[in-house]
């Protein structure tokens, strides 16, 4: 108890600078995990990817369709114990601020390959049948106010248009890192309006979403999807589905790179901060460090009282950079809207931004407190007078 | 430490110092000899470079002699190392300090009680001990309160309290009312004197007063490095 209310007095001897050096370290922690979170952020769907999914599209680009035909083909693949399908949507509600991802899909067979979207049964049914129905993930509806029955009306980009969808269900995700942002629709009433207006490009589809029963065979039943389609007009590329994510995920990676980099320069600014603040406490407090010695307190002692200081410090403003991050992430996510589905500060975040916390206060110390426990005890009481 | 009542506290042989600044080793202490019996007080005194305070320094154990010995109960502590020395000072001496050197951000009480962390004492004992050599000293009512928050003359009295907390049987003081107007460093000197004649500590003082030295019952005087004259011996 001694040691410890020395540490506590010895901390905030100097509030002002106390006090300027943990709004640094608080600001510095919680703009590490806020960046880290949207790194986190933008590999959430190649997190929730399933490993017993893969996704079959064109080799040549995603904007390239495949014939709806492929999916008996690719249903008797060995391997394969379901297919479904999905076409990017990419309509625009009211405005195009409102971005949010739109599938038209295969009801039945999509969602039973996506059992991570959880549909009350009711809701689900009344979905299947209106073919003009939606069904719209929880976070989308309560950004918009939508309430089952709603008309949504989407004005399409892809396909012309202005296109009006019954919302019929509101699925919850699975766990945290289930989007629900997303917005589903019958991929048949998009179809059956092409078959009357552009004939050309019905029965067409964006990607084919391969259920397999085995993860550990997803190459060999990938190459057996493509060489299936091999020398064909349409070919395929097979992957999974984390791959799939990934390809997404890699354009924008010299950004994810940088952000990356930005994180831990703050962590390494704040070090030399707080190293700075550790520096001159232990040159101001170099008497005082002397007459310990001389009382015939051993050099360990004095780098104890500098690292224990030093925690302290780091230790309040990690854990209020913590505290801090929370809100401000639900700011943030609530600012950038749809853009990131799912944003939310892990545990492992919070353990990295507690870490470098730690870090910068073993670091800020580690200088002043070997100089420290090196002092001449005559020099030192010298430094009084 | 070991007292035996025929030899004397201190021993001191054939003690020199030097630092060395660059290639130069400039002496401080020469070839000095001297003896100080249990329960002494001695009053060093001598003008600026004299060799007082380095000589002080030594006997306290916190600086190194160039050659000589310096035995002190028996013990040899020019051949302790840093560590041994530590444990030694922390037994054996108690400072006081001219601008009295307490933690600022520590009550009277918890500046007496730091040496005592060294002891293997509960919290308790510390306190009720810290508490017992606060009354001694006069600041018993004192003792909640910090550092700033005291004159002078009372810093000075905690300071004291704390060199008396651990039972020393040596006290090592450098300029002890260097810092106090006449009336409180009187008092300072007084109650130094009670500590050698009640509680039979032994004092070694630094002064570069001749009023505060004519109160110890030795004065013992340096110029450049070496004893010149000694008084009450």
């Amino acid at each position: 108890m001694f040691l410890l209310r020395l540490l506590l007095k010895n901390a905030f001897r100097h509030k002002l600078r106390t006090g300027l050096t943990l709004i640094g370290l608080v600001v510095a922690i919680c703009a590490f995990g806020l960046l880290r979170t949207i790194v986190d952020a933008w590999y959430a769907g190649v997190e929730a990817s399933s490993s017993t999914r893969l996704v079959t599209r064109s080799s040549i680009s995603l904007t390239f369709q495949l014939p709806l035909n492929y999916a008996q083909r690719i249903r008797a693949v060995e391997g394969v114990r379901a297919i479904s399908w999905a076409n990017w949507f990419g309509g625009v509600y009211i405005t195009e601020r409102n971005f949010f991802p739109q599938f038209a899909i295969d009801p039945a067979s999509y969602l039973a390959l996506y059992p991570e979207y959880l549909i009350a049964d009711a809701e689900k049914l009344a979905f299947f049948r209106d073919r003009q129905g939606a069904v719209v993930g929880r976070g989308l509806a309560k950004k918009f106010g939508w309430q089952i029955g709603d008309p949504i009306p989407l004005r399409g980009t892809i396909y012309p248009g202005t296109w009006t969808f019954n919302l019929r269900a509101i699925y919850d995700g699975v766990d945290a890192k289930t989007d629900e942002n997303q917005m589903f629709v019958h991929w048949s009433f998009i179809n059956e309006s092409l078959r009357q207006s552009a004939r050309r490009r019905a029965d067409a589809v964006g990607v084919y979403i391969v259920g397999i029963d085995e993860p550990n065979n997803a190459a060999l039943i990938s190459q057996r999807i493509d060489a299936l389609f091999a020398n064909s007009l349409a070919e395929t590329l097979s992957e999974t589905e984390k791959a799939f994510q990934l390809s997404f995920v890699s354009m924008s990676e010299a950004i994810l790179v940088a952000i990356q980099a930005v994180s831990f320069i703050i962590v390494v600014i704040i070090m030399a901060v707080m190293a700075n603040t550790m520096t001159m406490t232990a040159r101001e407090r170099l008497a005082e460090y002397a007459t310990l010695k001389a009382l015939g307190f051993p050099p360990a002692f004095v780098v104890g009282l500098l690292y224990g200081e030093s925690l302290l410090i780091a230790g309040i403003g990690g854990v209020l950079g913590v505290a801090a991050t929370l809100p401000l992430s639900a700011a943030f996510a609530r600012a950038t809207g749809t853009l990131f589905p799912v944003f939310q500060v892990s545990p492992l975040t919070m353990s990295l931004q507690l870490l470098a916390a730690a870090i910068v206060g073993i670091v800020a110390a580690a200088w002043p407190a070997w100089r420290m426990s090196r002092i001449d005890i005559v020099d030192g009481l010298r430094h009084v007078a | 430490m070991s007292t035996d009542p025929a030899s004397p506290l201190i021993r001191i042989r054939g003690l020199s110092k030097g630092y060395r600044r660059g290639d130069q080793v400039i002496p401080v202490l020469l070839d000095l000899d001297m003896d100080v019996a249990a329960g002494e007080f001695v009053a060093l005194m001598g003008p600026s470079g004299s060799g007082k305070s380095t000589l002080l320094n030594l006997i306290a154990g916190i600086d190194k002699p160039s050659s000589g010995t310096i035995e002190i109960g028996g013990v040899d502590i020019a051949e302790l190392s840093e560590g041994e020395l530590a444990d030694w000072r922390a037994a054996n001496v108690g400072f006081v300090f001219q601008f009295y050197n307490l933690l600022p951000v520590l009550s009277a009480q918890d500046n007496v009680e730091l040496p005592l962390l060294l002891t293997g004492l509960s919290s308790r004992q510390r306190a009720e001990r810290a508490r017992l050599v606060l009354g001694l000293v006069g600041l018993a009512d004192r003792a909640d309160h910090y550092p700033n928050e005291l004159s002078g003359g009372q810093q000075q009295r905690v300071a004291i309290a704390r060199a008396l907390v651990s039972d020393p049987l040596l006290i090592v003081a450098d300029e002890p009312t260097g810092d106090l107007d006449r009336v409180t460093g009187e008092e300072i000197l007084g109650l130094l004197e009670q500590l050698v004649v009640e509680m039979g500590k032994t004092i070694v003082m630094v002064t570069h007063d001749p009023k505060a030295a004519a109160r110890a019952r030795r004065l013992v005087h340096l110029e450049k490095g070496v004893l010149v004259d000694e008084v009450g011996a």
